[in-house]
């Protein structure tokens, strides 16, 4: 009878599960989208890197170390 | 000092600082708001007026809270960035709105469904409610200047006079929404701003909304490496940490 | 007793108003726009005297800021195109008090315009005399505020494509107070209620928009010419 009564909530079950379903799915949400963009991003660096050393050219673009120079 | 800000501030170490630092942030999330559900959904008592429905606090509450911090933090940044022309802080600034802005689209969202039943309207134009949906309209501003403006630099510190600006606005905005409602008022009687707190209500509640922050902080730091790598892509030490 | 700095800001001032003037029929338009979307809402919402008694003075004050927003395009695009605002930026003079001189001659021929036909509109929509007054002083104060607000909205967005639905997303949560508490203030004074603490606050949102804003408006019009 407790756990019918928990998902039931009083009869407010579609609004309080709603709400909390919803905080769920934007935190999720918003968590995983950049993580996710992240692992892309480190994967095409990979990438970009790889096809770099293999095909060495004339640099016209210098890989500048993390002061600029 | 300046020169301490800029070496703390230098993206290779922040980019590693904060990739150090994410795992224990999440995992302080999960622990937090763990605890936080359990004392919400389970623990705590069910009030005497509202029945189970009162529940929607636990997440309601500390949205709000999280809109109105997330403003606050996502100024500082700008106004840090602005003044020491710290690129870390301008990049603070920019990946904080989004998040603002779903924890204000989500006090707005549970407001309303917390009003829905109780007051049996979709929408109600409470002071609380009324100062968030405006806090919204800041933060899409915000993020629309910020996507219509090409480079980089300009769009940061455009959008530091405008978080800026709106920050001077926000204790105008909530004051005047506070008089405005007191004149209208009609049934809203505001159990949304004082719900009586005893302890066993206010625990969950105090855990869930540092859960929030906790959560903040992680998405915060995942956004602001995914920008770096983006803007320092062509850097060597982006190259070596990405291998 | 001028000094550069004054006299500086009065030939601005001058200056803006003498093209303002040049261009009569351009200044037309927010009025006539302002005119237009009152008239609306008689035909939208009915013609019963009471409804259009309680709701006219939200209109009126909503179809100001919609015609204050058309306006505030031309506020800085003739110079910006021009290149007269880049010298403004690098002249001697801090910039913040040239600002004002500029936003003060675009309240002169946008927001005066606006307080001179809202009577006449104000009879449209069946104001009591009591209600007319509140509603003047209000728009009154309320006006220049809504100029100088305005000004920061544009100059963030100056050059920008689409730049006239940014500054109305912009300007929307930064003008409610104002909003609120003119509106709020003949709803006050129909209700009997005291209205001057209204007036305060306007008052009060004025004197800080005046002394602020032009700092906030440099400061984006720097950002935005990327000097």
């Amino acid at each position: 009878m407790r756990i019918a009564e928990f998902f039931a909530m009083g009869g407010y079950a579609p609004y309080v599960w709603g709400s909390y379903g919803l905080a769920l799915t934007v935190l999720v949400y918003n968590a995983w989208i950049p993580v996710r963009r992240h692992r892309r991003l480190r994967l095409s660096i990979q990438a970009e890197t790889r096809t770099a050393s293999r095909h060495p050219v004339a640099p016209t673009h210098r890989i500048s170390n993390e002061n600029g120079a | 000092m300046i020169a301490f800000l800029s070496r703390w501030a230098s993206l290779p170490t922040f980019y590693r600082l904060a990739g150090r630092l994410l795992p224990w942030l999440w995992g302080l999330t999960a622990v937090l708001m763990g605890a936080g559900l359990i004392g919400a959904l389970v623990l705590a008592p069910v009030d005497y007026q509202q029945g189970q429905a009162y529940r929607i606090l636990f997440v309601h509450v500390p949205s709000a809270w999280m809109a109105m911090f997330v403003y606050m933090f996502m100024a500082g940044a700008s106004a840090v960035g602005f003044i020491w022309h710290l690129k870390l802080a301008e990049i603070l600034a920019r990946v904080s709105a989004p998040l603002g802005a779903a924890f204000t689209g989500l006090a707005l969202a549970t407001g309303s469904l917390w009003g829905a039943r109780m007051w049996n309207t979709w929408w109600v134009w409470d002071a609380r409610l009324t100062s968030v949906l405006l806090l919204f309209f800041l933060y899409l501003g915000f993020m629309a200047l910020q996507a219509a403006i090409e480079d980089r630099r300009r769009a940061a510190r455009a959008g530091a006079v405008l978080a800026l600006v709106g920050v001077v606005n926000i204790p105008i905005i909530h004051y005047s929404v506070e008089w405005w409602n007191t004149l209208h008022q009609g049934a809203t009687v505001s159990k949304l701003s004082n719900p009586s707190m005893t302890w066993d209500m206010l625990w969950p509640l105090l855990t869930m909304a540092l859960g929030f922050m906790a959560y903040f902080a992680a998405a915060v730091l995942v956004r602001a490496r995914c920008e770096i790598l983006e803007r320092e892509r062509h850097r060597r030490w982006v190259v070596e940490e990405a291998a | 007793m001028s000094s550069p700095l004054a006299a500086a800001w009065w030939g601005l001032l001058r200056r803006d108003l003498t093209l303002s003037a040049r261009r009569l029929g351009e200044l037309g338009n927010p009025v006539v726009f302002f005119a237009a979307v009152v008239s609306l809402f008689p035909l939208a919402l009915g013609a019963d005297t009471a409804l259009l008694r309680q709701a006219g003075p939200g209109i009126v004050w909503v179809a100001a800021l919609l015609a204050t927003l058309l306006s505030l395009e031309g506020l800085f695009r003739a110079d910006f195109e021009d290149g007269s605002l880049e010298q403004l930026l690098l002249s001697p003079h801090p910039t913040s008090v040239l600002i004002s001189a500029k936003v003060l001659a675009h309240w002169l021929t946008t927001g005066v315009p606006l307080l001179v036909i809202t009577p006449l509109l104000g009879v449209l929509l069946q104001l009591s005399p009591l209600a007319q007054a509140v509603l003047f002083a209000g728009l009154l104060l309320g006006t220049p505020t809504l100029s100088l607000l305005g000004s920061v909205a544009v100059a963030l967005t100056l050059g920008l494509p689409r730049g006239g639905l940014l500054v109305s997303v912009l300007l929307l949560p930064l003008f409610a107070p104002v909003l609120v508490f003119g509106a709020g203030a003949v709803s006050s004074a129909l209700l009997e209620m005291p209205v001057l603490p209204y007036f305060y606050m306007l008052g009060a949102e004025l004197v800080l928009a005046v002394t602020l804003v032009p700092l906030a408006t440099a400061a984006a019009l720097r950002a935005s010419l990327g000097s």
